[in-house]
């Protein structure tokens, strides 16, 4: 029994594992052989054509994510200094922070359904701005939360050292506390980026998509994933080929701040603070 | 404060802060620090403090104003069906737009099902490796491995949905599928025809998907098990399995469960993967490879083609409960994990 449950441990997490690395496997290989300079410069090919690429997706999900980081990034923390610093042991920060951990867990397409019925109705168009709320909304918990934890960590002699100088108390935040947090706090919205980055939910009736060149905020734009979506589903070997090496661009996107992120805590975020 | 505010008459200001700390006395004969300086050339603090504090706390409404208008958003778009068809809406399995009769029941089917597949699946391996992880694997695999977890996890749903398409499908239809059918067709659940998409597929996928968030709960869960449990049963002579059976997962079950239930919010609302796998087909059949959709899949696949008023609001009330189930199943989850890791833990009871 003792062996046979030693193995079957062993054989699960084989079995967690293998999926991983032959999804990686599949992405490098089948990815990197449509990889061209076509692809980062053109715009999609019509139905049947040869070459064309995802410059304007790329470019658009730049746009959307910029919109999202200018929406939830600030809120975010504004909503972490509040919770940390401001209602620390309150009955309504721990509320809020319920609430915030609740709405993380709100499936991505009803937060695209919401967007729609909030933005894009009363709007009377799809459009980039519609896209960027929605991922802003959902960068707005992660955010708050990893901040809220980074600046508890923040010792208080700092703030005291501070408040003892005459530093008004805002400005011991933003300026002592806030920045001593900082790289924690930058690992925060960085996690909250490369979540939403790859979402697509709810770009599909916010955002729409686009086959031509596009930066207008109040017209429907390309994203990077949603060409995927788009591509995965359609009929044509070609285009199945750009799905792939769209996949590996995003991926590659999100591994490399993913482990960023991962170097930067292990190295001990505030180790020069304390 | 009121010292702050008098400060720019004063040049004194140095022996001023003198009381509040003895490092003030030595720069008291030194000129004012560039930060008093820079300071003094702002504004008033009791405004700007008030006008911060005001705005931070705005700031962390904002998260429930958010949560209030999503929810206000949803039941004011599906007026027309929620009035319309009633609680009949979740019971009514015809999905008609060109007859305007909806019901919404196939599609929570497929979410149940397609979720409890993927619970079958995942819950199993994921206590495995949080097994692996915390009691057996030495340290330096360790860190790959939960690395390696953690990258599971911030793969886009979409590209988990582009590699269902080409890789798993096409390796369940030729392979996998056709052993089941051998060996469970009398159950029912696996009889042909079998076309590789379907519910099965939508199940596996959501399965490699919650994988790494139930497996790392599940873990955090269990560090958080006291050595003392551990040492108590192996000084009365168990072995290393009866040690985890006794001392750990015992202790650690109700995070478990709640980290099952987190995963199983997760794979409710789960959307492009399963949308790009399942088939979309309003239908319920028992056979698990028949294709058939779930109500996160239904949004995503016809909503944007949806023109007339009754079929769009039909879709956002879809979207509506499933927001109120994600919310459900979520409290549950937080409560169950944060009793575990907060509350006091595993004692033995």
């Amino acid at each position: 029994m003792n062996h046979l449950a030693s193995v079957l441990a062993v054989l699960a997490t084989i079995l967690v594992i293998a999926p991983l690395v032959a999804i990686f496997i599949d992405l490098v290989y089948k990815g990197t052989s449509s990889l061209n300079l076509n692809f980062f410069t053109k715009i999609p090919a019509p139905v049947g054509e040869e070459g064309g690429g995802m410059a304007n997706a790329i470019v658009g999900s730049a746009v959307l994510l910029g919109l999202a980081s200018l929406l939830g990034i600030p809120m975010g923390i504004a909503a972490g200094i509040y919770l940390a610093e401001y209602g620390r042991g309150t009955k309504l920060s721990n509320v809020v922070r319920f609430t915030a951990d609740v709405l993380n867990g709100v499936p991505s397409i009803v937060m695209g359904v919401a967007v729609y019925a909030l933005v894009v109705v009363p709007s009377k168009g799809y459009s980039a701005l519609a896209g960027g709320v929605a991922l802003g909304i959902m960068m707005i918990p992660t955010v708050a939360r990893t901040t809220e934890e980074m600046l508890l960590m923040v010792p208080n002699s700092i703030r005291e050292a501070a408040l003892g100088l005459g530093v008004p108390t805002w400005r011991s935040m933003v300026s002592i506390t806030l920045k001593t947090a900082m790289p924690g706090v930058i690992t925060g919205c960085m996690l909250a980026f490369a979540r939403v980055a790859g979402e697509t939910a709810p770009l599909i009736f916010t955002a729409f998509g686009n086959q031509f060149w596009s930066t207008s905020l109040n017209q429907p734009i390309a994203a990077l994933p949603l060409q995927i979506y788009v591509y995965a589903l359609s009929p044509y070997d070609e285009w199945h080929r750009l799905a792939w090496a769209g996949s590996l661009v995003l991926i590659a996107l999100i591994v490399v701040s993913v482990s960023l992120v991962r170097y930067v805590t292990t190295r001990g975020v505030l180790k020069g603070a304390s | 404060m009121n010292l702050r505010i008098q400060e720019p008459q004063t040049p004194r200001t140095p022996d001023q802060a003198a009381p509040v700390g003895g490092l003030a006395a030595v720069t008291a004969s030194e000129p004012a620090s560039p930060i008093r300086l820079f300071l003094q050339s702002r504004g008033n603090s009791a405004i700007a403090d008030g006008a911060f504090r005001w705005i931070m706390l705005l700031c962390a409404l904002s998260i429930f104003a958010i949560v209030a208008l999503i929810a206000n958003e949803l039941v004011v778009s599906s007026k027309l069906t929620l009035t319309k068809f009633g609680f009949k809406f979740f019971v009514g399995s015809a999905w008609d737009p060109v007859n305007e009769d909806f019901g919404a029941l196939p599609f929570v089917y497929g979410t149940l099902v397609s979720s409890l597949v993927a619970l079958v699946i995942a819950v199993p391996l994921a206590v495995g490796v949080a097994i692996f992880l915390t009691e057996m694997c030495p340290k330096a695999l360790r860190g790959i491995l939960s690395f390696l977890t953690e990258l599971l996890a911030a793969i886009p749903s979409v590209v988990y949905g582009l590699w269902a398409i080409f890789v798993l499908v096409p390796l369940l239809r030729g392979y996998i599928d056709p052993i089941l059918i051998k060996l469970l067709s009398w159950t029912g659940l696996f009889t042909a025809p079998d076309f590789g998409i379907g519910m099965f597929a939508a199940g596996v996928i959501l399965a490699i998907m919650i994988l790494p968030i139930i497996s790392s709960l599940t873990r955090e869960v269990m560090t958080a098990v006291p050595y003392s449990q551990r040492e108590a049963v192996l000084a009365l002579g168990a072995t290393r399995w009866e040690m985890i059976r006794m001392g750990v997962l015992r202790n650690a079950r109700i995070g478990i469960v709640g980290s099952v239930i987190l995963g199983l919010g997760r794979a409710l609302g789960e959307t492009m993967a399963v949308a790009m796998v399942i088939g979309s087909s309003p239908t319920i059949s028992k056979s698990l490879l028949a294709p058939a959709a779930t109500m996160a899949s239904v949004i995503a696949n016809e909503f944007a083609e949806a023109s007339d008023d009754t079929y769009r609001s039909a879709l956002i009330e879809i979207g509506l409960a499933l927001f109120l189930v994600t919310i459900v199943v979520n409290i549950c989850a937080r409560l169950l994990v944060w009793a575990v890791t907060r509350g006091a833990p595993a004692r033995a009871t």
